[in-house]
């Protein structure tokens, strides 16, 4: 087999973009999660491809996201680090990379992940996002004091 | 404190903590505005606490707030215009129960190098959590005792641990008894169990006793939130041992510094 990060054969799987982002180096498997964590539905408007268990050099596997004409913004990109800490972020303006980072563990988490302790205030009607402080234990609930340890995927809103 | 007001906004009923708040107000000179019953006002009436918070704090200095949901009072603090009190929000926190709490420990001994037994129902009651988190400030060996399913949360139990504390539990009272300081009894509710028998086991193994305190040091002290069910029996209350009526007591001076506190 040829060498399965050439562009070549990743061309493939995954067009390269003329404008956007591509969030490269994601864990495997996450790929889909990552979309979700940035809020990115059926109904938006963007271009999207993924392309998950890719053969990489340096970890085995990884997934892939490109988004057409959508640079995220820094707010967005730290999102990931939630649930895939060593993917990089790739800017892409006339199918040239002009700007690559590392994703950032925000310090404080409003509205993406919901409080799974069902008498938390946050799981009412009230006109508040859930609110969590990122901590080396978890994400911790600003309302109820629940720290989320593991499986966080699954509290993703 | 004169004239000023507090408004005691309680969506669950606790009519103790909340003649406490009232008394501490009024002797310090203030009045308080309270809601008769909570489906007597709009709260009752699918109105958001937020949106309540709002009106009421145009109306008062400050308010105390009871809950059933955990994190009440804090979504409280962040609409309101004036400080807000929390008197118990789910199964969270109870600050001001804690406080009078070590209050009354401090005034039989120096809480720093105690042990402390917190028994009944950890996993639910909040005056054992905002006990224990408060204690682990100082240096302090915990002691539990509970039924099972009602231990401790874990989550807690590591934090308490991260923050220094030993935490030896037990299996039995007589184990405990000699080796502790403080008593503090909670009470276990008869809904946490599937059948009364089950319920009557339970409560008749944790109950204090005058034989029970024969083995306990001579500077122990026994604490209970209030109000009692069968934790403890009422013959204890003539001996030594006993400062629940005195620790509901300083609920007054406790809260009424809390109220200047928060109003000056
Ligand atoms: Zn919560």
């Amino acid at each position: 087999m040829k060498n399965p990060e050439s562009g070549e054969n990743e061309g493939l799987l995954v067009r390269r973009i003329k404008n956007g982002t591509v969030i490269d180096h994601i864990a495997p498997g996450e790929a889909l999660n990552v979309v979700k964590i940035l809020g990115i539905t059926g109904t938006t408007q963007e271009a999207l491809s993924i392309a998950t268990n890719v053969q990489s050099g340096n970890m085995g596997r990884k997934d892939i996201v490109k988004l057409t004409n959508r640079e995220l913004s820094k707010e967005e990109v730290n999102r990931i680090a939630l649930i895939s800490p060593n993917a990089t972020i790739n800017i892409v303006r006339n199918f040239k990379v002009v700007e690559k980072k590392g994703v950032e563990i925000p310090r404080l988490i409003e509205g993406i992940v919901r409080c799974p302790n069902p008498g938390c205030i946050s799981n009412t009607s009230e006109p508040i996002r859930s609110r969590f402080e990122v901590l080396p234990k978890g994400l911790h609930c600003c309302y109820c004091d629940w720290v989320i340890t593991r499986d966080l995927t699954s509290h993703i809103i | 404190m004169n004239g000023r007001i507090l408004a005691t906004l309680f969506f669950e009923p606790s009519t103790r903590t909340r003649m406490s708040f009232e008394s501490a107000i009024a002797r310090l000179g203030g009045t308080t505005l309270s809601v008769g019953s909570v489906d007597a006002c709009s709260m009752a009436k699918g109105e958001t606490l937020a949106d309540t918070i709002r009106v009421v704090s145009g109306y008062a200095d400050a308010i105390v707030i009871r809950h059933p949901k955990e994190g009440a009072a804090r979504l409280a603090a962040e609409f309101s215009s004036v400080p807000v009190i929390n008197a118990g929000d789910g199964a969270g926190q109870h600050p001001s129960q804690t406080l009078l709490d070590l209050y009354t420990i401090r005034q039989s001994m120096p809480i720093e190098g105690t042990d402390i037994a917190l028994i009944g129902d950890l996993r639910y009651g909040r005056t054992a959590h905002s006990l224990a988190s408060a204690l682990s400030l100082y240096n302090v060996r915990l002691h539990t005792l509970s039924p099972a399913g009602l231990e401790l949360p874990e989550t807690l139990a590591a934090e308490l641990r991260q923050a220094g504390m030993e935490i030896v539990s037990h299996d039995t009272i007589e184990d405990l008894i000699g080796d502790v300081d403080v008593l503090y009894v909670t009470r276990v509710q008869r809904e946490r169990f599937p059948d009364s028998a089950s319920y009557f086991n339970v409560s008749s193994s944790y109950r204090i006793t005058p034989e029970i305190l024969s083995g306990a040091r001579e500077h122990l002290i026994v604490l209970h939130p209030l109000p009692r069910v069968d934790e403890i029996d009422p013959r204890v209350d003539e001996s030594p041992h006993a400062r629940y009526f005195e620790q509901s007591r300083n609920g007054i001076p406790v809260r009424m510094a809390m109220l200047m506190e928060v109003l000056k």
